[in-house]
């Protein structure tokens, strides 16, 4: 059975419209990379699945009853915010109603190599340590479905790709996973499917090997890549944006 | 420090400065026969002045106190910022005006109720104000405009009446009030307040849970199922009845709601949810300290409170963000 359905899913502010019928469903298993240039409505399409702005259309998530939502979708905002200095073990339990020990709570920490941090102050942590402690809370909340909004941005590459793994990891155990990012190479090594939007509209969706391809990127991206295949996956490297004229 | 040894240990400091401000006063009276004329209902002199005047002062101030730590710690949490307090969502302005034109139009020298609720219906107006601007389901920031516009106009408002004063008497009055004072109060004052404090207080304490979610935002904590719109909402309304009342019964005491839940953050770890009861108390506690040094340290003067604190607590709170800022 499909964890998440959205039809026709649109929003409107003023004239202008950032997210535009977009429908998607979501398989259990999924590893779902959303990716699009700035502005394109990645982080719009994440908040009007969870219902967090006025959409039209359908949301099967944004639908439920708040609590319900909570128990069926964690949700990683793309501002890291942590207002106060709580311990880590604190911040990580707020996904489990405060209870510290709650079993999810134990499971997040020790996956994200905070178990020595617990106790810590969040604000004695580095940002890297912090964006860990996030991701730590969303696992906690031990649902079906998980959409993070750009968790990889500022991390340095061997937690970006510990972090991509993890949610690779996640789809592989049955969860379902929907990530928005901007780096290509990453995106094409541990999706198991790229979803496209570009002027909050869906231009493409398949497996990175058949979204990936060099008409693609040069019309969304408006880059010219080097396309190649490493380990069996699709490898993206940037080289040049597309001149002016011949966009 | 565990949160139930915290509240036990400020629970204890509580009590014993309730009991130092029942036993402080300008009638000498000592201990033993003031406790006795309380506990027996002496008819004497002793037994009245116990319990028509310091009694009430006392439960007064431990309830102004509470209602205004707790109101802070409340608004810290909503707007995730140390520096929020009563204040700023306009409340004890707008109920500062309605005191202001009771006094004015001689409403308050023909009846002695009419102060404080002239005072109440300011807050109340007030809260109809912030929320029609700020609209139910507006944000956080529509919120904290809201409520610096309202400051600003009562302010503006309270300046005009003093201005157009119609003898020197009516503005002292005013200015008086203002400063904040607990000196006269009765039981009348007591009944008045406690309903709305009490209703103040219980809409705060149940925002715990929903102000420890929003630590991590308020996306985050809407996805985790807090419905942030009648949390706000339970934060303003709660806010307004409490510090409403308390504005009503003491005048406009400012500085404890933004000092006490910023001394005690660090002992209950941070947590929004905890700090509700800790700053309740600790408010409590810092009022009734302060009430009572208001009449050791100039006897027979009428030192204000409001005076008092502010004189106190600033330096005090000067030496807390110096200690910051070494520490950052």
């Amino acid at each position: 059975m499909s964890v998440l359905v959205l039809d026709h899913l649109s929003v409107s502010r003023g004239t202008q419209r950032p997210l535009a019928e977009v429908c998607l469903t979501v398989e259990p298993g999924e590893c779902i990379g959303l990716i699009g240039p700035n502005g394109a409505g990645k982080s719009t399409l994440l908040r009007a699945t969870l219902g967090l702005v006025a959409a039209t259309g359908r949301s099967s998530l944004a639908a439920l009853p708040a609590a319900a939502r909570a128990r069926t979708a964690a949700f990683l905002p793309q501002g890291r915010e942590i207002a106060w200095p709580l311990p880590v073990i604190d911040l990580v339990a707020l996904a489990q109603g405060g209870r510290r020990t709650a079993p999810e709570v134990g499971a997040a920490l020790a996956r994200m190599d905070l178990a020595a941090l617990a106790q810590r102050p969040a604000s004695a942590l580095s940002g890297g340590e912090q964006a860990r402690v996030l991701i730590a809370r969303a696992l906690a909340q031990n649902t079906p479905l998980l959409l993070a909004d750009e968790p990889i941005a500022g991390l340095d590459p061997a937690h970006q790709i510990a972090c991509m793994q993890l949610f690779a990891d996640l789809a592989a155990n049955g969860r379902s996973v929907i990530v928005a990012l901007h780096d290509l190479a990453l995106a094409a090594r541990f999706c198991t499917r790229l979803v496209v939007l570009a002027g909050g509209r869906i231009v493409a969706d398949g497996t990175p090997r058949a979204v990936l391809t060099a008409a693609l990127l040069e019309e969304v991206f408006a880059i010219r890549c080097h396309l190649d295949e490493i380990e069996g996956a699709p490898v993206v490297f940037p080289l040049a944006p597309v001149p002016r004229g011949e966009r | 420090m565990t949160p139930a040894r915290l509240y036990t240990l400020l629970g204890i400091l509580v009590a014993g400065l309730f009991l130092a401000a029942l036993l402080t006063g300008v009638a000498a009276v000592d201990p033993v026969t003031a406790l006795r004329a309380l506990m027996t209902g002496g008819e004497g002199p002793v037994g009245i002045v116990m319990r028509e005047i310091r009694l009430p002062r006392a439960l007064l101030a431990a309830m102004v106190g509470a209602c205004l730590g707790l109101s802070g710690a409340a608004l810290q949490g909503l707007l995730r910022n140390p520096m929020a307090e009563p204040g700023v969502i306009g409340i004890s302005a707008a109920a500062g005006l309605g005191a202001v034109l009771a006094l004015q139009t001689g409403l308050a020298a023909a009846y002695a109720f009419a102060l404080p609720a002239a005072a109440l219906v300011g807050a109340l107006a007030g809260v109809g104000a912030i929320l029609f601007l700020a609209g139910a389901g507006g944000g956080t920031l529509a919120l904290i405009l809201a409520g610096i516009a309202l400051s600003a106009l009562c302010s503006a408002a309270t300046a005009l009446v003093l201005n157009l004063s119609p003898n020197p008497f009516a503005a002292q009055d005013i200015v008086f009030w203002m400063m904040g004072s607990l000196a006269d109060v009765s039981f009348t004052h007591v009944l008045l307040a406690a309903p709305l404090m009490a209703l103040g207080a219980f809409l705060l304490w149940r925002t715990g849970p929903g102000l420890e979610a929003l630590t991590l935002g308020e996306e985050a904590a809407a996805s985790m199922g807090v419905n942030l719109a009648r949390l706000r909402l339970s934060v303003v309304l709660g806010t307004a009845a409490a510090v409403g009342a308390a504005t009503a019964v003491a005048g406009t005491v400012g500085f404890v709601g933004l000092v006490v839940p910023h001394v005690l953050r660090p002992l209950v770890n941070a947590h929004p949810s905890r700090l509700l009861p800790a700053a309740a108390l600790g408010g409590a506690g810092l009022v009734l300290a302060a009430d009572i040094a208001v009449r050791l340290v100039l006897p027979g003067q009428d030192l204000k409170i409001g005076v008092l604190l502010a004189l106190v607590g600033a330096p005090v709170f000067l030496h807390l963000i110096w200690r910051m800022r070494g520490a950052a």
